[in-house]
């Protein structure tokens, strides 16, 4: 049920103001437009990461479209965030193929190693976790994509250890 | 002599399992070493399971190449360009000789991938070479009329690849005969089924005959407005597609008075997608493209009379509009020619899971489903036991081996209780698990339901529960009385396909598996062993070698044993999470 996507408010530790001057030339392309709420939504979520509280009333001032359609419509789809997302985002494919060859081995050992459970970000802010449903390579399952960056036919060992490298390269 | 080109295959799973690393290799080569050769990109050749693959096409043929590294890339120019030496160990396919993958492809026709594989996607030149625009260039030069189009879809006997079946000649015959100022084409690229990707594969790898199957619906209809509803995950087809529209317009394929066709005004846009497995459903894809929740709505009235913006519209699937221009130039006949009575022409299938060679096929419609996997597809995956295919994906079901020699045509495949769907095809072995791929399916559908019929909302979830239960050692006696009875009432009250058919992964799975959900419930066992609950491990004393492995990495502490001793691992403590088995190097964990 698409209702489970509503997420409860999350207390915000760190609050990073967010330049909303950056959504002008979004809203000088789409304004006025039929049928502009979703593209609106995904340029906002382009910019951020995510699509903030403020974001929202922008919008709405901007373009005069209504909060509650605004916020149905992003609780609706699945590629929408009212969350602050990790600097990399681990989608693991759990699509029938990646499903029968074992795609929940790497989603447990990614859980294990990262400390987090599917849909959370790390501490560091650095990987959120995400089960998606089919990433389209199905002959190459199970199926990491992190980034643009695909990967095929894994175990979990291998797929913590591209996590694993990819914090190393972050660090230094 | 004439110049050699050697080709590489970026699609998506080509780049994911390092094609463009080996395309830059090569053309690093080329620099370097200032060598003679044509280097060329194009999209899925079909061939998944040998990815990455370079084709070299010389004076003598061409020879395609499976599994290329980039060590082998130098191999291959080294010796086939510089020194005139085909690798023959390297070659997966080739018309001059006999290669043991040749079997893939003898039996394929292809028609919707008649490009794929073959041209550079991003070239509108090298579509035109293949009689890309020829089509509608046809129409537009003999006059055909409107009804004439219509009519030659309909003696084609092509029918909805999206899994629908419905005769895509009177699709566009209602959306015809309905006359409004504005009309509207949509191209259904929305492919969510999880286990499917043949519409991916044609948008990243011939994206103008998707266009220009589009343009021709769209003179058949009258329509004044295209929109192509692509799924934001595929980003690569989405560039694509917008490469290629760009260049049919700069040709004057899209715009005013197309192909000097007074009247015949006609553009379109992409709209990506944003995640709903709903939005396959035609009214809920018009409501996503118009900004709003991707809500089914109540048919009638359909689409042809009152679609996008209130205004007559038509939406077909991707490989539908590929295999148009196809009809057009060669004759509604010559399709017809293909096929079964009630099935024409061929379809697209994507082959993925326990099976040999996973891939892109296009077979003519009544091969049966044996020959697929086994001729086409190498058969299962270590020689393991065949146990079933899912196809149609959350709205099919899993045929069992006993009826793998039923043809593949809409009604055979239909009898069976699955549908003909998109075109995935998941090939499942003895070691899978069928209640935990019912419940897979469920857990899929139960999350994507919107919410709108109760049934389906509440039903799923109910289904759901049900199986998670069985799968974990809990089933009840009545619970597999209790699931069809929610299956035909979720069947009957729901208002879209995705209810309609949400219970069908289930149904199939009781009907031909039903040994296995009572073994679940009843005797407490997996039989495919997948589900950890219902498992016990042991050690086999004769292989064990005391290595301590398992002790070290058990979560829970119970199994016991000395060094070099014989381990023993304490039921009544075991969490059956399967460490131990998976960490063993001496296979001495028994499974039972």
């Amino acid at each position: 049920m698409r209702i489970a996507r509503i997420r409860k408010e999350t207390t915000v530790t760190e609050q990073v103001p967010i330049d909303l001057s950056l959504m002008d030339p979004l809203i000088e392309k789409y304004k006025g437009k039929k049928g502009n709420m979703i593209p609106l939504l995904q340029g906002t979520q382009e910019l951020y990461g995510y699509i903030p509280r403020e974001a929202f009333h922008k919008l709405a001032d901007g373009t005069g479209l209504k909060l509650s359609d605004m916020y149905g419509v992003a609780t609706f789809y699945a590629q929408f965030r009212l969350n602050p997302v990790g600097k990399h985002i681990i989608k693991i494919c759990h699509g029938t193929a990646c499903h029968v060859q074992n795609a929940n081995e790497l989603s447990e050992a990614l859980e294990e190693a990262l400390k987090i459970k599917d849909g959370e970000t790390t501490e560091d802010g650095l990987f959120t976790l995400e089960s998606v449903a089919c990433l389209g390579c199905c002959s190459l399952a199970p199926v990491m994509m992190i980034g643009d960056n695909t990967s095929g036919k894994l175990t979990g060992p291998q797929a913590v250890k591209i996590v694993k490298n990819i914090r190393i390269a972050e660090n230094n | 002599m004439t110049q050699a080109k050697v080709i590489v295959g970026l699609g998506s799973c080509g780049v994911a399992a390092g094609a463009k690393k080996v395309y830059d290799k090569i053309a690093a080569l080329q620099v370097a070493e200032k060598l003679d050769f044509e280097l060329k990109k194009t999209s899925c050749i079909g061939m998944c399971y040998r990815e990455p693959l370079v084709e070299i096409i010389d004076e003598s043929g061409s020879y395609l190449y499976g599994d290329i590294d980039e060590n082998k890339a130098v191999e291959l120019i080294n010796q086939h360009i510089s020194q005139h030496n085909p690798i023959k160990d390297y070659v997966v396919h080739t018309d001059l000789f006999e290669t043991v993958d040749n079997s893939y492809t003898d039996d394929q026709v292809k028609i919707a991938l008649r490009n794929c594989g073959y041209i550079d996607p991003e070239s509108i030149d090298e579509y035109e070479e293949r009689n890309g625009y020829r089509a509608i260039k046809k129409i537009a030069g003999s006059a055909m009329s409107r009804l004439d189009v219509i009519q030659s879809m309909l003696e084609s006997g092509l029918r909805g690849r999206g899994g629908g079946g419905f005769p895509t000649g009177l699709k566009w015959k209602f959306a015809n005969n309905n006359k409004a100022d504005e009309k509207y084409i949509i191209c259904n690229a929305d492919e969510g089924d999880p286990g499917a990707f043949m519409d991916r594969s044609v948008l990243e790898g011939d994206p103008h005959s998707v266009v220009e199957g589009m343009i021709i619906g769209a003179y058949a209809i009258e329509a004044t407005g295209g929109v192509i509803y692509c799924r934001a995950e595929y980003p690569l087809a989405i560039k694509r597609l917008e490469i290629a529209i760009k260049q049919a317009r700069e040709r004057g394929y899209l715009g005013k008075n197309i192909l000097g066709i007074q009247g015949f005004n006609f553009d379109m846009y992409i709209k990506e997608g944003a995640g709903a497995f709903v939005c396959g459903e035609e009214t809920a894809l018009i409501a996503s493209v118009e900004g709003q929740r991707g809500m089914p709505r109540k048919r009638p009235p359909f689409p042809a009379a009152s679609g996008l913006w209130k205004k007559p519209t038509n939406i077909n699937n991707v490989e539908t509009y590929a295999n148009i221009p196809w009809i057009i130039i060669n004759g509604a006949k010559e399709y017809a020619k293909y096929g079964t009575e009630k099935s024409k022409g061929t379809k697209v299938f994507a082959l993925a899971g326990k099976i040999k060679r996973s891939g892109l096929v296009e077979v003519p419609m009544g091969m049966s489903i044996r020959d697929v996997i086994f001729k086409l597809g190498g058969g299962i995956q270590n020689d393991k036991r065949f146990k079933a295919v899912q196809m149609g994906g959350p709205s099919g079901g899993c045929i069992p081996e006993h009826l793998a020699d039923i043809p593949i045509d809409y009604d055979s495949v239909n009898s069976t209780g699955a549908i003909m769907g998109s075109g995935g095809m998941v090939v499942m072995d003895e070691t899978t698990c069928m209640i935990d791929v019912a419940k897979f399916f469920l857990d899929f559908t139960q999350k994507e339901s919107c919410g709108k019929c109760t049934f389906c909302r509440v039903g799923t979830k109910r289904m759901l529960e049900i199986l998670t239960r069985i799968t974990e050692g809990e089933g009840q006696e009545g619970d597999i009385e209790m699931l069809e009875d929610l299956s035909y009432q979720i069947k009957e009250s729901s208002l879209c396909g995705l209810g309609q058919t949400a219970p069908n992964p289930v149904l199939t799975t009781l009907k031909y598996f039903r040994d296995e959900y009572e073994a679940h419930i009843i005797d407490k066992k997996c039989p495919a062993k997948v589900c950890k609950p219902l498992l016990t491990y042991t050690v086999d004393p004769e292989k064990c070698t005391g290595c301590t492995v398992c002790a070290k990495n058990c979560p829970s502490n119970c199994i016991d044993g000395a060094r070099k001793e014989v381990h023993f691992i304490n039921q009544e403590a075991c969490i059956q999470c399967g460490a131990c088995y998976s960490k063993c190097k001496f296979d001495a964990i028994l499974v039972n």
